[in-house]
Parts: C-alpha cells; structure tokens; sequence
C-alpha cells in the first residue's frame, strides 16, 4: 500500500495531474460580484474547489507621513478554520501573514489603485481602502484566488457617502476605485522536476518550492516571490516568467468591468 | 555610469563578513553590508521537546529575523511585525534548501537574526550572516548560500541597490543562491520590470551572490585558522 502523498508525488513525477489537467492550465474561475451588500465592494472567486471572498471597507484617515497626498491600501486576511482542518482559531498564523502580503504587493506593485485620487485634503485626510480577504474553501492556490478576489472586489466597489469629511455608515455613491490596472498573480508548484501552475491544495502539500508572479496590464512582472524549502535554476525561473505572463492575460480576462 | 554614492553599477557597498563573534551561541556571525548591520546566532541541534512540533524525519529549524527598536530613522516598536514574519518565513526556506535536516530527526536548530543598523538589503545581509553562523555552528549543509540584491535604474543594472536609490531603482530584487548547485533559494521582488529585464536583474544579483560567498567562505577560513592558533598556544 502506498501512502497518498506517495501517490501524489508518484502521479506529479509522471508529469501527470489527478484531475487531467494540464500543467499549464487553471481550473475552472467563477466570479461573483458583491455577494455582501454591506461592503463598498466584494468579489466571491471559486478557483476549483478553492473559495476567498475579498470584502472592501473603505474610512477617512489620516494619510501616513511619507506619502501625505495618497490612500492608503492595508490588506488582511483570515485563513477561516472553515477552509481546511489544519487552520486553527487564533492570532495571524506565518502562512496567512504572507498570503495577505503576497496579495498586498501584487495590488500595490502594479498600481492598480491611483492612490492619489484618493486624496481628500492633503497631509489631513485621504481615503483609506481595506482589503480583507476570507478563506472558506482551501483547495490549493489561494495567493491567485485571492488576488482575483481582491481585484474583483476593488472594480466593484462604490466609494460611500460623506458629509462633514465623515463617512455616513450604509450610505453608497456611484463613485467607483480609481482603478489603473488589474493586478494579477500566477502561482507555479514544483514537483520532482516538473512545475506545475495554479496547484491544488494535494499538490502544495507534495510540492518542493513555489514562484508567484505578479504582472500588470501590459505584461510587465511587478512582484515576485519564491517559497519551498528546494531552489530552482535560472532555467526552470524563465520557464515560470514566460507561462505566467500568458497565463496572467488569460486570468485579467475574467475580470470584465 | 556613475551611481548616487559614486559605486560601479555591478560594485557592492563595502563588506565586512566575521564568523565567530559570540561566546554563547554555538555558531554566529557579523555582517556588515555597508551601514546596514546583521549579527546571527546558532543554537542547536538539540531536543525539541513540544512533542507536537516534532519531525520524526528531519530536525525542525526555526528562524527569527527581528530589527532592533534603533536600527531605523524611526524607532521600530519591538515584537514581531507582518513585515518580519514574512522574512523570517523566506529567509528560513531559503537556509532549509542547504541544510542537512535529517540528520537530525526530532531535533530543533534555533536560528536567531539580529538586524542593529538598517540602511537597505538587510534581509540579504541577514541571510548572508545566518549562513555563516550555521557552518560556525558545525551544522552539515550542502553549501553555503550566499545572498545579494539588484536592481535597474534608467538604462543599468545595478547591483546592491542602497539608500537613495530605492526610490528610483524600477525594482528591488533580493536573491539566494547556493553556487554549487546553481540554485536560487530565495526570490522576492517589488518594482515594475518586463520579463527580460527581471530575468537580467536576477542574473546580476547572482553574479553577486558568487562574489559574497567567497567573502563568507573567507571568515569561515579565518575562524577556523585563529582556533587553530588558540589550540597551538594552549599546547
């Protein structure tokens, strides 16, 4: 008898993958707009089996320091112990630490948002947008579900309402995001000696090291990240960059205005 | 070209690579990539005794990167951040690839990463140094691995990217290597590149990391020589 991770390293090693794919395909994306009215915006994105919900709430703050005519972005995420058996209640585990700053940097390195139109009065008040990303399903790929999620969510959300530089609480107006780009990861697994994109929760637990790539509209590379405890040539990496970028064009197709 | 404080494009900012420099600690290390400051120790392998975080196939390793509450123009209030956990998380992944874990079944190798000056780079100049400090501590690895960034700014590549030039740089790109296997460990990167330029960039900081493994394989030679002075005297 052969354990399930042996079996699963047996299939990857044949190049081969459990549900047929591809090792260049995505599975199947369903995108829901605003499934929760109470939030300026949020997007539902079923990856697969994989469900992130990205929730937007959006306050008047004041800006940081540095940056005093621009929003602020912040985003967060709850690894919800819905999603998988090994997620436990409790303070921001490493791994959900890093999966809402690998989506942080993908929204924020390609400028998706014009932060500077969020500026309401220089150095005094500017628009604050939180990105929270929620966890209720993890088959795998949650960095790309929940990048979609967060940049389905932002397209549609409508800025609320404001009167004395408050925010009237469950009031919306018809201002939208000033969004610029539509930002967009892809996530490739390696296994043995093949990579894979868009893996499952199976395949991450067998794999030996992870790239993300994020790209921007016009297929420039914006963010990147390796993880896995393997390294990886500087072959296999061109290999990654060349199917991200077109796989990244396939992925900003289902996120239609 | 010439760079903002007068470098080379592929010139990295002075270093000063020593092995050695606590008593305590099994192994350590200080690194000095120009003003920004790393110092890494060892401890272990030793029992892990939460049975729980046991691995009964490979020792666990555990790494703390922390900034010291000084290290930065504005105080960084103590404790972890998301900022650290992230790069305590890829810097560790980074060490795992070289480490001979399984020798060590059940066992815990305890790495913990000081950053007293921060002046750019200091996720490289952390990993550099815990890289030292694991071969000071006697831990079999497979290689060293070494760790530089680079960056484009107008037309060059540019190796070490530092100071003022990270807010003109197109990216900021760390990388891992471990030489004799030619293998990236560790690839972060924050910017606006096409493929072809990220993939220049990336040989670039390569290039370097070569440079900075010699550096460290230099301190490693000197601590074992001055030990072996020390063991001289004594007899």
């Amino acid at each position: 008898m052969i354990s399930r991770n042996q079996y699963l390293v047996d299939i990857a090693l044949s190049g081969r993958r459990l549900d047929d794919r591809k090792a260049d395909e995505f599975r199947q994306i369903v995108i829901e707009k605003n499934p929760i009215e109470k939030a300026e915006g949020s997007a539902l994105v079923r990856l697969g089996t994989t469900q992130v919900i990205a929730g937007i709430k959006m306050d008047i703050k004041e800006p940081f320091a540095d940056t005093p005519n621009e929003g602020v972005l912040m985003v967060g995420s709850e690894l919800s112990p819905l999603a998988s058996p090994e997620y436990e209640r409790g303070p921001p585990t490493e791994n959900s630490i890093e999966f809402a700053r690998l989506v942080d940097r993908a929204v924020r390195e390609s400028h998706a948002i014009d932060l500077e139109k969020l500026c309401i009065k220089e150095g005094e008040k500017v628009w604050i947008v939180n990105i929270d990303l929620h966890v209720l399903d993890n088959g795998g790929n949650l960095i790309d579900a929940g990048t979609l999620a967060a940049a389905a969510a932002l397209m549609n959300a409508k800025l609320p309402k404001v009167e004395d530089d408050k925010v009237v609480i469950g009031e919306k107006t018809n201002k939208k995001v000033p969004m610029v780009c539509k930002p967009v990861t892809v996530t490739h697994i390696k296994i043995g000696n093949n990579l894979f994109a868009d893996p499952t929760e199976g395949e991450e637990s067998v794999a030996t090291s992870r790239v993300t790539v994020g790209t921007k509209d016009d297929g420039n590379i914006c963010s990147l990240q390796k993880g896995g405890t393997e390294g990886l040539t500087m072959k296999e990496l061109e290999h990654i960059f060349e199917k991200s970028v077109e796989l990244g064009k396939q992925l900003r197709k289902q996120l239609k205005d | 070209m010439k760079r903002i404080d007068g470098r080379k494009p592929d010139e990295i900012r002075p270093i000063t690579m020593q092995a050695g420099v606590l008593k305590r600690a099994k192994g350590s290390a200080m690194v000095k990539l120009g003003r920004t400051m790393a110092i890494a120790g060892v401890y272990g392998p030793r029992k892990l005794h939460s049975k729980h975080q046991q691995d009964s196939t490979k020792a666990v390793l555990k790494l703390t990167y922390s900034m010291a509450p000084f290290s930065t123009d504005e105080r960084v209030r103590p404790g972890p951040s998301r900022r650290s956990t992230e790069i305590s998380k890829v810097i560790r992944q980074a060490l795992e690839a070289a480490i001979c874990l399984e020798e060590f079944p059940k066992a815990v190798i305890e790495v913990q990463i000081d950053i007293l000056q921060a002046e750019a780079s200091t996720r490289v100049a952390a990993l550099n140094a815990a890289s030292i400090a694991l071969a000071d501590a006697g831990i079999p690895m497979k290689d060293l691995v070494a760790a530089c960034t680079a960056g484009k700014i107008d037309n060059d590549y540019i190796l070490d990217v530092a100071g003022k030039e990270e807010d003109v740089t197109f990216c900021d790109l760390p990388v891992a290597y471990m030489p004799r296997e030619k293998k990236i460990t560790l690839l972060q990167m924050d910017g606006d590149l096409p493929v072809k330029d990220v993939e220049n960039v990336i040989k670039l900081a390569i290039k370097g990391c070569e440079e900075l493994y010699e550096k460290q394989k230099e301190a490693l030679k000197e601590r074992w020589i001055s030990n072996l002075k020390l063991v001289e005297a004594k007899a």
